[in-house]
């Protein structure tokens, strides 16, 4: 297991550095600089700001000194936010980011896994039919629709939640978190009605049931464990989607999280932001696929033979 | 989920996913749930004395003589102050920092009396010498300053900027002793009072930009808070990222007795239509702006928190005057007489903005530009065929670029209609990025392309300055020597107002008449505010005097009707 997980984080150094070395000449080959404005920038300024931030050198020179800092953990000052350092504002809006993907996975767990469940154990029922299609629903269905329409139900028609902010006012985060959530949900429900279907048709169930065992029983103790790896799988590459996808949902509620910071950026072709937050995300989704793998490896002793066997 | 978590206590739990999923939900149940409802941010404010202010897009900077923009600039204004303060209402220099001051006969001298109570917000003496320091940090060319070319009305300040003289005391500006500031000017610049309430000509606190860098040294973290030192009414106490900006009175202020709000809360929301779902929900008094669809529910609505109101800023097209089918005078003019100016701010604009038959705006210093254009099409007809296109034959298809903004296009959308139909020639639309546009424009790289100023100081001068020769907001390849005497040499030597205001309209009318730039119409500021807020006046630069405002509770409110 440990062979296998350094061996993925070796295999990821090649993967980030072509993901550095891309984006950084892409940002740089975008036409439109960082310092450029409505009104005319007088030379002498975009001189002095040329300097300041290194964009008079070759690009080459400017690419190897951003890799050397960027190998040191240092991400450099933002261009646009003038004082802060591009660590410090994904110091800033990770924490939230991370919150609301966390809350997010809740309820896309939660919703998900159950109806996923309901309707495997009575596939082709209504029990079956009603959160499939509420998941269909909810698959189609754009965070950029349902937030402003929860937001409009709950938030001005009822007045129960808050209709923006994140922290700020009590219960301010349950409207977010099932708008970026509600996606996430409608997938897992189906990853987990499938698996859970193969499952329950397996001969270790027919065992279980031929025992005498509860229904409930089989189901929570001996299905789950298996019918539950295909969501297992997604979760990884979810969690990392979550975060970096976050934009749409942060904007419409006006959260500060990072989402917001990396659209900006590229509005502003604040390059040092651009280039910080998708080394960032990028380790992160790297991070967290790793991170489901092991999971599924753990779960499923099969795949635990393979690596083993592999040895 | 109620199915997985029915009891039965005899049945062991070891299964993990049951156990995380209980887990979880009560984790969620803990963290998510809290009381609804409860008071909103605007009827606690109101009894706090806390202003929630919508305040556009996170600052870039609060450092006075590195930002631009206006968000940037309601927070400096509420933290620092200049010499001068503006009426909230009319817009005319009144006493801030200086009590009082003289103007020489020439008009070129003024000097500045200092309050003997002005303070800096951590008590220090705030003196004239400030100032000269602040105003030599401020023409640093390595701090860049965009604003630098408020100061070059002062004597040699351009040169200085600029390099060819290196000794500051030569620019005219000078702390005769702590109370007493002389500025001298290079000519009698009547707007000149106005410019010391712009921010890049506040004072900044000299001991803390250096404990925190060089003197003219960008990004550095004075600005932040728990460093920043300011001079205006309220301090800088908190600034959460993307988050809000909080500020509260300033004890050291001179007129501290006079400031009635305790504590204001600017709040980045790039989103408007969300600012506006913030408003109803009464989580802001103020809005930044109104997405334009809401306009005309909020007016038929006859809702008395919408406020339009005239702002200092045009509309414009540029005509890109190096390009062949562009060339003609009489093709610019077609151009410009056949936009039904009152139809496209009717129907499409909707946000009641003026029509603008000349490029600034009516009523700037009590200048009212007088104009021959109007809606012509057929005069336009005739105008086209002189220049060799009648009936639009032989003319090239021609390009409006504009950047992205469904707002734009549909201004695009409809001028391109309207000279198919009075003129019959072929427009395409050409959108691109921000950014891009920029680029495009500024290297030549289009036809017409969409514009807007928005002015930095009620003068013509700001309009008409844009469109001097190789001017870096020019853009057109316009030319005209004659045209930039009057700008740069008549209109500032005239000895009244009324001559002066003369000068412009001469040049404004050689702009109109020649037509690099097709006046389109004068912007106006559209905001949500609260009935609770007082004191916030509409005018045209849409400043708002912080120090004036008050907040009406919802009893005191309730008295009156």
């Amino acid at each position: 297991m440990y062979r296998f997980a350094l061996g993925r984080l070796l295999q990821a150094i090649p993967v980030l550095l072509m993901v550095i070395t891309v984006t950084f000449f892409l940002v740089h080959s975008a036409p439109g600089g960082p310092f450029s404005a409505d009104k005319a920038v007088p030379p002498e300024v975009i001189k002095a700001l040329e300097e300041q931030y290194n964009l008079n050198q070759p690009v080459w020179k400017q690419y190897f000194s951003y890799l050397g800092d960027v190998v040191q953990g240092d991400f450099g000052p933002s261009f646009k936010y003038s004082g802060r350092t591009v660590n410090e504002l994904i110091a800033a809006g990770l924490p939230i980011t991370a919150e609301l993907a966390f809350y997010a996975m809740l309820v896309a767990l939660i919703v998900g896994i159950s109806a996923g469940v309901a309707a495997a154990i009575r596939p082709n029922t209504l029990q079956d039919y009603l959160p499939m299609t509420g998941a269909m629903i909810g698959i189609c269905m754009p965070s950029f629709l349902l937030g402003p329409l929860l937001v409009l139900v709950f938030g001005i028609y009822l007045d129960w939640l808050p209709v923006s902010g994140w922290g700020d006012l009590p219960g301010d985060k349950i409207l977010p978190s099932i708008t970026l959530g509600t996606g996430y949900a409608a997938y897992i429900a189906r990853l987990s009605r499938g698996g859970m279907l193969e499952v329950l048709s397996q001969d270790y169930i027919r065992t279980a049931r031929a025992k005498g065992l509860s229904e409930r029983l089989i189901i929570v103790k001996h299905a789950l464990r298996g019918g539950l790896i295909p969501v297992v799988a997604f979760l990884g590459p979810a969690f990392a989607g979550l975060l970096a996808g976050s934009f749409v949902v942060e904007t419409i509620f006006q959260i500060p999280g990072l989402g917001r910071f990396y659209v900006q950026a590229a509005f502003n072709r604040d390059y040092t932001l651009i280039l910080g937050m998708t080394i960032f995300l990028s380790t992160l989704i790297i991070l967290f696929n790793l991170l489901s793998d092991m999971l599924a490896i753990w779960l499923n002793p099969k795949l635990r033979h393979e690596i083993e066997g592999a040895k | 989920m109620t199915f997985l978590s029915s009891s039965s206590i005899t049945e062991k739990r070891r299964s993990g996913p049951e156990s995380l999923i209980k887990l979880f939900s009560i984790v969620m149940l803990i963290s998510l749930t809290g009381c609804g409802g409860g008071e909103s941010n605007v009827s606690a404010g109101n009894k706090s004395g806390t202003l929630y202010w919508g305040n556009g897009t996170e600052p870039q900077s609060l450092d006075p003589q590195i930002a631009t923009g206006v968000p940037e600039h309601h927070i400096i204004s509420a933290v620092m102050e200049g010499l001068v303060l503006k009426d909230r209402k009319t817009l005319e220099p009144r006493p801030g920092v200086a009590k009082s001051w003289d103007i020489s006969e020439n008009g070129r001298v003024y000097t500045f009396y200092l309050r003997d109570n002005a303070r800096w917000s951590n008590g220090d003496p705030h003196t004239a010498h400030d100032y000269a320091w602040s105003w030599w940090r401020a023409l640093q060319p390595a701090l860049g300053n965009l604003y630098a070319y408020m100061l070059f009305p002062i004597e040699n300040a351009q040169k200085y900027y600029e390099g060819d003289i290196s000794n500051f005391d030569q620019v005219g500006v000078k702390a005769l002793d702590d109370r007493t500031l002389q500025v001298t000017l290079k000519y009698p610049t009547p707007y000149f009072l106005q410019l010391l309430d712009h921010y890049s000509l506040f004072p900044v606190h000299q001991a803390t930009i250096e404990k925190f860098g060089d003197a003219d040294q960008r990004g550095t973290r004075w600005t932040y808070e728990g460093n920043l030192v300011g001079n205006g009414p309220f301090q800088l106490v908190d600034w959460k990222i993307n988050r809000r900006i909080v500020v509260q009175s300033n004890p050291y202020y001179w007129d501290k007795e006079n400031v009635s709000l305790k504590e204001i809360i600017f709040i980045p929301i790039e989103n408007i239509v969300t600012e506006e779902r913030m408003f109803r929900a009464g989580q802001l008094h103020v809005t930044s702006s109104l997405p334009a669809d809401k306009i005309s529910v909020y007016r038929e609505a006859n809702d008395p928190e919408l406020r339009i109101a005239p702002y200092l800023g045009t509309y414009y097209y540029r005509l890109n005057v190096r390009k062949p089918q562009l060339q003609d005078r009489r093709v610019r003019r077609a151009l410009a007489m056949t936009i039904d100016r009152q139809r496209l701010v009717d129907n499409i604009t909707k946000g009641g903005q003026i029509p603008a038959y000349a490029m600034t705006p009516p009523g700037t210093m009590g200048y009212f530009p007088e104009s021959d254009l109007t809606f012509d099409p057929e005069g336009a007809k005739l105008l086209l065929a002189e220049a060799g296109y009648p009936n639009g034959k032989g003319f090239p298809p021609t390009e409006i670029l504009y950047n992205t903004n469904e707002g734009h296009r549909k201004v695009a959308v409809a001028l391109q209609d309207m000279w198919k139909k009075h003129l019959n020639i072929d427009i395409r639309l050409l959108n691109q990025e921000w950014k891009v546009y920029l680029d495009s424009e500024s290297a030549g790289q289009y036809e017409i392309s969409r514009a807007g100023w928005i002015g930095d100081y009620v003068d013509p001068n700001n309009f008409l300055d844009l469109f001097l020769c190789g001017g870096g907001n020019n853009r057109t390849g316009w030319c005209n020597e004659e045209y930039d005497r009057l700008i740069l040499d008549v209109a500032p030597s005239m000895k009244s107002h009324k001559e002066r205001l003369k000068v412009f309209q001469k040049a404004e009318n050689m702009l109109l008449d020649d037509m690099p730039i097709i006046p389109i119409y004068t912007y106006t500021s559209v905001q949500l505010v609260n009935s609770s807020v007082k004191n916030y006046d509409p005018n045209i630069m849409n400043a708002a005097s912080y120090k004036d405002i008050y907040l009406q509770t919802d009893e005191e409110s309730s008295d009156k009707e």
